[in-house]
This record gives structure tokens, C-alpha cells and sequence, in this order.
């Protein structure tokens, strides 16, 4: 007898069971189903007639479209994919611009959409005019131009650049409501290409007595972070290039410092100038902004790393649930310490976990997008992800880190967030009617 | 093989070592630089003071600086406006504690720094040596931390001991969560 395949689903129905609490199915349900099996479980698109009309050729399809443009916008009706600004009218003072996490989707961010954070607005910097010094404790002071970068040997690679703040609204003793966006969207991620670093300060000749370097941006602050000099000769890059087009002016055009995993402040942008130093400059941004008090008074001072850190952009708060039924729970997942391990997700509030997909390839220090079918009841459900890097490190629970690192005294501002790292598991709750709220669980 | 065969073996590793050097080669295109030429950006100081240039200033002459060029954003007695306090604060007590100069900042060095590479907002580098050492001395001595008559120069300022200056844990590269 021929098995149809509305029977190969009924069969593969039969054989889903719920892997935790609260309707998280296996994640083979995504590889083997997909949305037929979606549908199936639904109920509703193998109906014969649900769609309750005829369908006729729309306008679009009975003329010929517009003129192709020489570069190339979004559909006019995704004008409200934007990121948000925290400063819009670029008053003397940071302007934030948070990527929308929870209108994309995939492994990497669209450049118009990186989050960006300029301490003095972006400078107006023409290429050709732009230098790179490399001097200190070299055997001979360098000086590059972009011309001269473009002759050298590339490599290509992903790289989240994640806020030292990111989540760190996440400090305030009450869950704040507000998106994804303005809760985690200080964090992006990007293919990036450019220059080895340890291949121009190997040209300059490094002095055995160099330990460090100071970077410094030709934006109106002059920038400056130190950077050991041992991550420098590690993976760091001058990149050149972002998802395979020169970098946007608010990412660092013509070129910007990378250090991938680590904080991105650290990042230079519109990199112009690295000094080889024994020791490190103590700078305003690493010895005051970015030291993080703990409770006591005591403060960490090079916080560097960008530890491991997921949090679910699909549903999040701003997307309503549409009704019970299949849903594909998603989110990123990333560390500074190499590749995503592993993430499991949760639909009770931490009681049960089952184990998510991750997308192939898992690239090292850079956006691993997980994905967990999930059949919604309709009852209330608190959504959790926790991830474990390849370096064997997993995301605290908020209590753990709020022990260590404490909480802020009152309930700030979103955009008022103390300058503190902030990895733990985030939890949104989905109500009863759909709505999808930020909670502590 | 290798072993029977010495002289495929030298081949092979003159090869490999060849090729490792072409694959290192690099097309060397930087341009050698003087100190003269990169003097202006030439601007990072260091704690131990390393990096300040000649030059001298007292609290006096930089108050008369601060009126005029950082007053409207600090505030007219340092103590914060639009933009941050840079007299008086409380030592830090949690992660809602306001960061000042007196409070926070572990090395004097950092001020110098700072104000000359990044102030005042709407004209940086616009203020000489001279200047950024009064603006430095003001500050430190409405701060109480250097006497009203006390200059500031390359070998006086790395000496101000900041109050908060053990107040660090020095994070990298430990790994613990």
C-alpha cells in the first residue's frame, strides 16, 4: 500500500512527543517536517477550504515592475525595520542605534542595521586622506594608507561586535517591558575583511619589551582603548570591509580595529593610530566607562571578554502569539570564547529544557542562530534559552550573576544602563492571550 | 621512505621551508615615519608619564580656561551641567554609583589625557599644552587633591596619587565567570 504523504505526517504526528514541559517538541520536528508539518499540527492549512476565496492575478503581476536602481533598498514596505536611536537629533553627547533583533532573522546583521554607538557622532572621513601609524616599541614607525592595505594579504571572517552595556538594563531590580531591540540590541554581527594586524606590526618589528598597544580612532574624541598585545597577534584585524562592502561610517569607515569576541568599545573605529607600549594607557574609556563596579565598591578593571550570551529574538515582547498551535522558538546564541556548544531551551521557567538545532556552520565567535519547535497550548508558558560555549562555559542563571555583580538601586531608564557586562538568561513570558512579556524567572 | 631516502627528505624540507616563506612574505608597503611627522597625533599618556609634553599650568590659570571653555557644560564650579561632575563625588559603592574624578578614577594621568584628546566636545585639539595642564591642575585642586597653588607639569602630575587608585580588580585574563 502506498503511503501518502498526509500519512507520512499523521505517522510522524504520532511519533512527536514532547522532549520538555509546556509543548517544546524534539528539534527533528524542524528537519524532518517542516511546514507541512507545521501546518499539520495547526490544523488548519490542510483544510480544503480555508482559504475562503479564489485567487486572482494582484496589480504588481499584470504590469511590468520599476526600474532597476543602481544600489539596491529594501521593499517599501519594510520602512519600519529600523534600528532605534537614543539620541536623534545628535545633541552634544553617545548616540546609541540598536539593531531591531526581533524583525531579522539568520546569522549575521544587514549594515544599515548594525547597532553603532558614537561617542561624538560619526566623522565625514574621506578615504584617501585617512592614515594608519603603527609606532612605540617597534624597530620602525610605519605609516599605511588604504591604498597600501588593499595590496595586502586578506582573510574574511563572522564576528558579533556586542556593547560592553548590552542587557544590561537586565541590572534593574524590576523586569523593564520593553523589545528585544531595546533590551539586547547593542550587539551585531558581520562577516568582516581585512588585514591581519600581526602582519603590519610584524613589518613595523615588534620590540620584545611591547606587552600592549594603544588604539586611537580619528573620530573628534580620539578613541583610545589598550589592547594587549598578545590578542592583537591572536585573531585581531584592521577590517576593511563588512558583509563583503566597504564598512558604514558608523561602523568605522574606512577601517576599524577588530578584536572579535571582545568588548566593543575596544574595537577601534576609524582606527588611525597604534602605539606598541610596555604597559597599557589607562585611558578615560577602560579605566573609568567601561570599569565595572561590583557591590562593595570594588571594581573590575580590562574586563575584555564578551562571555557566552543567548537570548530568544522569535517570540519576543512586540510579537504576539497568533492563537495556540506550532510555533519555531529562535533566537542567537554567541560567545567570546570560541563556538556555541550547545543551547537548550525552556517553555516552564527553567523546570525542563530541551535541547535546540543549531545552524550550521557554527562559526567561532559570531551569531549561531538555535531554533526549537514548540506547540503552543495556549496556556501561560515563561520562554528561557541557556548556552554553553566550546570553551565549556554556560550563561549564569540572573540570580547567580545578580549575587555577583549585584542590581541597580532604582528601575533606570532602558537607555540609561550602566556600562556592565550582562550574559545571564533572559525569560519571556507568553500570557495567556498571546502577549509577550519581559519577566525574571 | 623518508628514512631510505635522505636526500628526498632535504628536498622535501627546502620545499616546505620555501614555501612557508613565500607564503609569510608580505608585501612590506608601509612607509617608514619620523617622530617629527607623527608628532601632532603623537598624544597617548601613560601612568607613569610617559608621553607629557613640556610645558606647565596652575589651578589659577585654569579656572579662567574652564569658564570660558568648559563651564557651560560641567557647570560653573565643575559640579556637573549637561554633561559630567568633574568636582567632588563619593567613593563608588555598587554599579549605580556615580564614576567621578575624585571618587573613581584610579590615575591622574588619565585627566591630561583625556582633556587633551577629546575636549572641550564641540573643539578638540583646539587647546594647547599650557592649557591642558591648567585645566588639569583646576580640577585636581577643586578637587582637593593638589593645592591651590601647586602647577602641574610632566613631573608633578604623574605623582598625584588618585584616592580610588586600588580600588581595581584587574579582570584579564581571568576566566572565571
Amino acid at each position: 500500500m502506498n503511503k501518502t504523504p498526509s500519512d507520512r505526517i499523521k505517522r510522524e504526528l504520532t511519533d512527536l512527543q514532547a522532549v520538555a514541559g509546556n509543548g517544546l517538541l524534539h528539534r527533528r520536528a524542524l528537519l524532518r517536517g517542516g511546514a507541512a508539518l507545521a501546518g499539520a499540527m495547526t490544523g488548519y492549512t490542510l483544510l480544503p477550504s480555508a482559504l475562503g476565496q479564489q485567487l486572482t492575478d494582484d496589480a504588481w503581476s499584470r504590469v511590468p515592475g520599476s526600474t532597476v536602481p543602481d544600489y539596491g533598498s529594501r521593499s517599501r514596505f519594510e520602512k519600519d525595520v529600523v534600528r532605534t536611536l537614543s539620541n536623534p537629533k545628535g545633541e552634544p553627547r553617545t548616540q546609541h542605534a540598536r539593531t531591531p533583533h526581533h524583525l531579522i532573522n539568520g546569522t549575521f546583521t544587514p549594515n544599515g542595521l548594525h547597532f553603532v554607538i558614537s561617542h561624538a557622532g560619526d566623522p565625514d572621513i574621506e578615504p584617501d586622506k585617512h592614515r594608519l601609524v603603527i609606532h612605540g616599541l617597534v624597530k620602525q614607525p610605519l605609516v599605511f594608507t588604504l591604498d597600501t592595505l588593499a595590496r595586502y594579504p586578506m582573510v574574511s571572517r563572522m564576528a558579533f561586535v556586542e556593547c560592553g552595556g548590552n542587557s544590561a538594563p537586565l541590572f534593574s531590580p524590576q523586569p523593564i517591558q520593553a523589545s528585544v531591540q531595546a533590551l539586547h540590541g547593542l550587539v551585531s554581527c558581520s562577516e568582516w575583511t581585512g588585514v591581519p594586524l600581526s602582519t603590519l606590526l610584524d613589518e613595523a618589528g615588534i620590540d620584545p619589551k611591547a606587552k600592549w598597544l594603544i588604539a586611537e580612532g580619528g573620530d573628534s574624541p580620539h578613541l583610545s582603548r589598550s589592547v594587549p598585545l598578545s590578542k592583537a597577534m591572536d585573531d585581531a584585524m584592521i577590517a576593511l570591509y563588512q558583509n563583503g562592502e566597504r564598512i558604514m561610517p558608523g561602523n568605522g569607515y574606512p577601517m576599524r580595529l577588530l578584536l572579535p569576541g571582545w568588548e566593543g568599545n575596544m574595537n577601534t573605529k576609524w582606527v588611525r593610530r597604534i602605539q606598541l607600549t610596555e604597559g597599557p594607557g589607562m585611558t578615560f574609556y577602560e579605566s573609568r566607562t567601561y570599569a565595572a563596579i561590583l557591590p562593595g565598591g570594588k571594581a573590575y578593571q580590562f574586563y575584555f571578554m564578551q562571555e557566552v550570551k543567548s537570548f530568544i529574538t522569535h517570540p519576543s515582547p512586540g510579537l504576539a502569539m497568533k492563537g495556540p498551535g506550532f510555533y519555531e522558538i529562535s533566537g542567537i546564541a554567541y560567545s567570546g570564547y570560541g563556538r556555541i556548544a550547545k543551547v537548550m531551551v525552556s517553555a516552564d521557567g527553567g523546570k525542563s529544557w530541551a535541547q535546540a538545532a543549531l545552524q550550521e556552520p557554527v562559526h567561532s565567535k559570531a551569531f549561531t542562530r538555535f531554533r526549537a519547535p514548540w506547540r503552543w497550548d495556549g496556556g501561560p508558558a515563561v520562554l528561557q534559552s541557556r548556552a554553553w560555549d566550546e570553551a565549556g562555559y554556560a550563561q549564569p542563571t540572573r540570580t547567580q550573576l545578580v549575587a555577583a555583580r549585584g542590581e541597580t538601586a532604582q528601575v533606570p531608564p532602558v537607555t540609561a544602563f550602566p556600562s556592565q557586562h550582562y550574559n545571564a538568561i533572559v525569560s519571556w513570558s507568553v500570557e495567556r492571550g498571546g502577549e509577550v512579556k519581559h519577566v525574571y524567572a | 621512505m623518508f628514512t631510505r631516502n635522505p636526500a628526498g627528505l632535504a628536498a622535501l624540507l627546502t620545499f616546505v621551508l620555501s614555501a612557508a616563506m613565500v607564503f609569510a612574505q608580505a608585501p612590506n608597503l608601509g612607509k617608514p615615519v619620523s617622530p617629527a611627522e607623527i608628532a601632532a597625533w603623537d598624544i597617548n599618556v601613560l601612568p607613569d608619564g610617559s608621553g607629557l609634553p613640556p610645558g606647565s599650568g596652575t589651578p589659577a590659570d585654569g579656572a579662567r580656561i574652564y569658564t570660558a571653555k568648559c563651564s557651560a557644560c560641567h557647570g560653573p564650579e565643575g559640579k556637573g551641567g549637561p554633561s559630567a561632575r568633574l568636582v567632588g563625588g563619593e567613593p563608588v559603592k555598587n554599579m549605580s554609583s556615580e564614576k567621578t574624578i575624585a571618587g573613581f578614577w584610579p590615575y591622574s594621568t588619565t585627566l591630561f589625557d583625556y582633556i587633551r584628546r577629546a575636549m572641550p566636545w564641540q573643539q578638540p585639539r583646539s587647546l594647547t599644552n599650557e592649557e591642558v595642564y591648567a585645566l588639569t591642575a583646576y580640577i585636581l585642586s577643586q578637587n582637593q587633591l593638589i593645592g591651590e597653588r601647586d602647577a602641574m607639569n610632566a613631573q608633578t602630575l604623574p605623582k598625584v596619587r588618585m584616592p580610588n587608585r586600588d580600588g581595581f580588580i584587574v579582570r584579564f585574563p581571568d576566566r572565571t565567570p
